[in-house]
């Protein structure tokens, strides 16, 4: 017997030690260019808006006639003044700022409350699905950009605020694939031991079905920030936004939108860039996270 | 046997010196390294071996169905032809219509949405093998062969309406169309229940013997090759090892390896055939609930007397038993139709008892095991663990859950058992985080120690702790199974079919570990398996369940030996062995009993 026990062991166990599962991780994540240049352009923004004012000092708050309207290159200001003398390169950085910032806030809160809900209601089941994926199906009937438009003629729109409701108007996707996920993990048998061996369900829920579908909640999520910031860019631009001096790439867009005809290209030009170039490259790192998540993609 | 007249033959298949490489990422694997085989008209040859020794590798090598990264060396020579030299449009006119194939799955093997009579006709007509008007009378007539009841009927039927044995028949019935020089079977019966295992290998044995087909059988079941094949090919790491007639090998093997895998398959008792098979049919008062105290007044047990006087006791007792159903009714409830899973099944498991669970699929034994854990929905009776009642409910009060840290689970899929996303020793020490150890809650250092004191209690290397599942193969998962399941200590382990993925070698390995731990901590044991002879290896007590019910249940010793139950007999009949005498015995009786059926 312990002849038999020892060869199949022999073949089995000297597996060697899987080298440092980080770095071959990253090296199939960059294997993916497209999800590269979307990471490159994401650390370029976050530079950009957040250490470039650092650097390119301006005065975003008080306005100043005196320079307004300028073309870019004139007196000092490399991308000119809008029509009230805020420097637009210097604007840039501080609207990205707004709209990073509610982007990935807003992302994080709706990928929160869709994985959570999701996930209890597929592991669930029964009328508790039933009743809460109705209460998806609600939400997602009645449009998003309708609700904020509303909400932001009740309540003056701050950042908070607008984190707050874009999060709470974008949740019900990641909840219904979650759900999916939900549904079919709970079956698996390291959740019913969890359940046979009188654990809770927020263990298995949080411990089990949630890490197991991080592949999807983090792809999805990445999803969910371009959607935000085209939101906040939606709403901003229909002038409902957050309030002046305080602005987003959005609103940059708004204000700058009737001087165009008068060949102002520097005040829409670059935000609308910035906008298309943010979340493309967002949606560029969730295809590679897809690929990476994937597994049936793994061998080659 | 036949391989005496063999060699005057000509082979139809020969295979010279074959190699398979496959280049991958991570480098070149070899998956078979050189081997010569040769198949005659007529003969069953069975290539045996453990998962990734290559036999499946080389029957897809013979068809050319192997993906792009494996180079293929040596020759395939099939009556005559180089195989590797035709080109893909000859080797599709090969395929199908020379050299067929059957899958091990017959629900995929299968276009659900076409007819039966027309997924045979289709084969026809793409080989040209019939007129088309005459299609459909072959197709029929091929039904017929393959052993399908009303071939008329059946041709227009579809295949979600077969069973999975009549599934298999008809895949059978496709490969045979054209008549082809060989058939290739990939573990054609490992999908299948014993039961009707073994009536595809007696029709497998009958199309052998009467169309000159040879047959080229896959499989890792040492018991398929006792009943069906005439050579035996045994094939280890992508080495041939031993080659001969099957009685031979079977009965004295002489690669080293060959006589450790018999070693290791489990092995039933002689039954007792003649009184099985001569038993006088419609005893009035067949006694369908066997109990195990009854049983053990009419024979003598000699092993497993210890655990009996537990069980009497605890019957006596009520209450000193570590698992108890009584009349425990399990109902699925699905668009308006009730599926009765469990049916006022009553079974009793002592302290330090192992009773084995057996029965096919569907005949609801994990049911009853799941109902044991309280994750099915009893609707009637009552199922106690250790005199405290358990229960599906979704919130679980404190005694409740207190109940269920004496109770630890081993399920069948070393895949999804442990959580991906774990460490072994995380998934080890959940039990410990949930419940505590020892009254305490557990530290992580506590944890850390208890571990590395359970790894070494299954024999695995404590540096596994850091290790994911997916590091592991699937034996060794299967032991950290275990170790999660007995880190509480609890009194009663319900495993669910814990062995029936694993290759045999582990198999035994897995089990000795499970017999071991037995031994030291005394806890009591449901084992639910399909296998007749892995539940005679470990258990003391055996039930046999069909149809929901619990048909019989005594000692191991007796139950495996005199089944009294007829359908008892029929599965014991059916279990295959690895000894082609008492292979033949069982099939003779498997005969007998059928015609008393009829």
């Amino acid at each position: 017997m312990s002849d038999v026990t020892a060869t199949p062991a022999a073949a089995s166990a000297p597996q060697p030690r899987t080298a440092k599962p980080g770095r071959r991780a990253l090296a199939r994540f960059t294997s993916n260019r497209l999800a590269v240049f979307g990471l490159i352009v994401l650390v370029f923004f976050l530079l950009f808006c957040f250490l470039g004012p650092l650097f390119y000092q301006t005065d975003q708050v008080h306005t100043n006639l005196a320079e307004a309207s300028l073309r870019p290159g004139e007196r000092g200001h490399l991308l000119g003044t809008d029509d009230v003398g805020y420097d637009v390169l210097g604007r840039l950085m501080i609207a990205g700022q707004t709209s990073i910032i509610i982007g990935l806030a807003a992302g994080v809160l709706a990928t929160l409350i869709g994985s959570f809900w999701g996930a209890i209601a597929g592991y669930v089941g029964g009328w508790v699905d039933s009743v809460m994926m109705r209460i998806v199906d609600a939400g997602i009937a009645i449009p998003a950009t309708f609700l904020l438009l509303i909400i932001s003629t009740i309540a003056r729109p701050s950042v908070p605020l607008m984190i707050v409701v874009i999060g709470l108007v974008s949740w019900l996707v990641p909840a219904r694939l979650v759900r999916a996920e939900s549904i079919s993990l709970k079956s698996r048998e390291y959740v019913l031991a969890i359940r046979a061996m009188g654990g809770t369900h927020s263990r298995a829920i949080t411990r089990h079905i949630i890490p197991n579908s991080v592949g999807t909640i983090i792809v999805n999520a990445t999803f969910q920030v371009a959607d935000a910031i085209l939101l906040v860019a939606y709403i901003s631009f229909l002038g409902m936004g957050v309030q002046k001096p305080a602005t987003d790439w959005g609103a940059m867009l708004t204000s700058g939108i009737s001087y165009t005809y008068a060949g102002a290209w520097w005040l829409i030009l670059p935000a609308g860039f910035c906008i298309v170039l943010i979340v493309v490259a967002f949606n560029c790192i969730g295809d590679g996270l897809r690929d990476y998540f994937d597994v049936k993609g793994r061998l080659k | 046997m036949s391989s005496e007249t063999t060699p005057a033959r000509e082979p139809v298949l020969d295979i010279t010196d074959l190699t398979v490489d496959f280049h991958t990422d991570n480098g070149v694997i070899p998956a078979v390294k050189g081997i010569s085989l040769t198949l005659y008209p007529g003969e069953v040859l069975a290539l045996v071996g453990e998962s990734g020794s290559g036999k499946s590798v080389t029957s897809m090598a013979v068809l050319r169905l192997l993906p792009g990264t494996a180079k293929v060396g040596g020759t395939i020579r099939f009556a005559g032809k180089d195989l590797a030299t035709l080109s893909e449009a000859k080797m599709n006119g090969v395929r199908g219509k020379d050299i067929a194939m059957v899958f091990q799955e017959p629900m995929t093997a299968l276009n659900p949405t076409m007819r039966i009579g027309d997924q045979i006709t289709e084969v026809l007509l793409n080989h040209d093998i019939c007129p088309k008007d005459r299609a459909w009378e072959r197709a029929v007539e091929l039904l017929g062969r393959v052993g399908i009841p009303e071939p008329e009927r059946r041709a227009k039927g579809y295949p979600h309406e077969l069973s999975g044995g009549q599934r298999q028949r008809v895949v059978i019935a496709i490969a045979l169309a054209c008549n082809p020089r060989i058939i290739i079977a990939d573990e054609p019966t490992t999908a299948l229940d014993v039961t009707v295992q073994a009536e595809i290998l007696d029709l497998i044995r009958g199309l052998a013997a009467e169309s000159n087909t040879a047959f080229l059988l896959v499989t890792h079941n040492m018991g398929v090759v006792a009943d069906v094949a005439d050579r035996v090919a045994v094939m280890f790491r992508g080495n041939l090892v031993e080659e001969g007639p099957a009685e031979r090998v079977l009965l004295a093997p002489e690669a080293d390896y060959s006589r450790r895998l018999l070693d290791a398959v489990p092995k039933l008792p002689e039954a007792a055939w003649s009184e099985i098979a001569g038993i006088e049919e419609g005893v009035p008062g067949q006694v369908l609930q066997l109990d195990g105290a009854l049983s053990i007044t009419e024979s003598a047990p000699i092993d497993g007397a210890v655990s009996v006087s537990d069980a009497e006791f605890a019957r006596a007792h009520g209450t000193d038993s570590a698992l108890e159903l009584i009349d425990a009714t399990v109902q699925y409830t699905r668009k308006g139709s009730t599926f009765t899973a469990l049916d006022a099944v009553s079974l009793t498991i002592a302290r330090g008892e192992i009773v084995g669970l057996v029965g096919e699929s569907g005949s609801g034994k994990s049911t009853l095991g799941r109902a044991a854990l309280g994750l099915a929905p009893l609707a009637g009776g009552t199922v106690n663990i250790f005199g405290q009642p358990v229960r599906d409910r979704a919130l679980l009060n404190r005694r409740e859950r207190q109940a269920r840290a004496r109770v630890g689970v081993i399920f069948q899929d070393p895949g999804s058992s442990l959580d991906p996303r774990m460490t072994i020793a995380d998934c080890i020490a959940e039990p410990l985080v949930v419940h505590g150890w020892q009254g305490k809650r557990a530290s992580s250092a506590l944890r850390r120690k208890r571990v590395a004191e359970l790894l070494d209690a299954v024999e695995l290397p404590r540096d596994f702790a850091d290790r994911y599942p997916h590091e592991l193969s699937g034996g060794q998962r299967q032991r950290v199974g275990l170790a999660r399941s007995i880190a509480l200590e609890p009194g009663l382990i319900i495993a669910d079919e814990p062995t029936s993925a694993l290759d045999v070698s582990v198999q035994a390995s897995v089990l000795a570990v499970l017999r071991e731990l037995q031994e030291r901590y005394g806890f009591a044991c449901l084992f639910i398996s399909h296998d007749l002879a892995v539940v005679h290896d470990i258990a003391h007590r055996v039930a046999v369940m069909y149809r929901g019910g619990i048909v019989e249940e005594g000692l191991s010793s007796d139950v495996l030996v005199r089944p009294q139950h007829e359908y008892s007999k029929r599965l014991l009949a059916s279990a295959p062995s690895p000894d082609p005498v008492e292979q033949a015995r069982r099939r003779a009786a498997r005969a007998v009993l059928a015609e008393s059926v009829a």
